[in-house]
């Protein structure tokens, strides 16, 4: 394929000067905690095989959850999974034609950093006190 | 047109069904696993393994390792070909996003082995 010069992608110092629409701001997180996720998934099924292992490994799985480190693990697990839950609906929205203008895009937005943010405060929530 | 060799389908079309399909999996099985959690605030290991053991469970928590395993290749494909290019990193790039990829093969292969290990090895 020939070489041309149109820019196709833009260096990390451009990201500087961009503008910043809602719509890249709730895009971003999408990707980052399922990047996240993808390599969270090891720790999930760590946890699984543990506490399902015998009665034991149930015992030291829920006290692993009540450290620090597993208590900011699952809240960080959580969180991701609750934002790529809500960014991901918005997508298959959109999908169905549902908010892709201009506005629909922004209040779709808008409504997905909302509703993940309280989903997000829940998680810590529930990891800070172990249930409702 | 670039030649894809290393995504999920060699496919985008292809592709982008298997993420939505396999994203609807991973949603339901996400809520169902989260109701469960919720609805038994003193979880305690005979319940939680009943839960497992469940044939019915046992398909559904297999379905969703598949899904998690096609979702996250596609997605982890998606990122590696967007950022590990030469135009931001020199020709060095295709070497790094050939391991990185063949790195996140690995690991979804992995996963799916030991899933597959944890639901129906003990």
């Amino acid at each position: 394929m020939k070489q041309d010069s149109r820019p196709i992608n833009v260096s990390v110092t451009d990201l500087a000067v961009f503008k910043w629409p809602i719509m890249a701001i709730a895009s971003i997180p999408h990707r980052v905690s399922g990047a996240l996720l993808f390599f969270g998934v090891g720790f999930m099924l760590f946890a699984l095989d543990m506490s399902l292992s015998s009665e034991a490994g149930f015992e030291t799985m829920k006290s692993l959850m009540a450290t620090p480190v597993g208590m900011f693990v699952t809240w960080v697990l959580l969180s991701c999974l609750a934002y790529h839950f809500v960014a991901g609906f918005k997508h298959l929205a959109m999908d169905m034609g549902i908010a892709e203008t201009l506005e629909g895009a922004q209040i779709a937005s808008a409504t997905t950093l909302f509703l993940s943010a309280i989903l997000i405060g829940l998680a810590a929530l529930w990891v800070i006190w172990g249930g409702f | 047109m670039v030649t894809q060799s290393a995504n999920l389908s060699r496919n985008g079309v292809t592709d982008w069904i298997i993420q939505r399909v396999t994203s609807l999996i991973l949603a339901a099985y996400t809520l169902c696993v989260l109701g469960f959690v919720l609805m038994n605030p003193e979880l305690d290991y005979e319940t939680w393994s009943g839960y497992f053991n469940h044939s019915a469970m046992q398909i559904f928590t297999m379905l969703a390792l598949v899904s998690t395993c096609a979702h996250g290749w596609i997605g982890i494909w998606t990122i590696g070909s967007d950022y590990l290019r030469e135009h931001l990193m020199g020709p060095v790039a295709t070497g790094i996003r050939l391991t990185f990829q063949i790195g996140c093969v690995l690991l979804t292969i992995a996963y799916f082995l030991w899933g597959m290990n944890i639901l129906w090895g003990n």
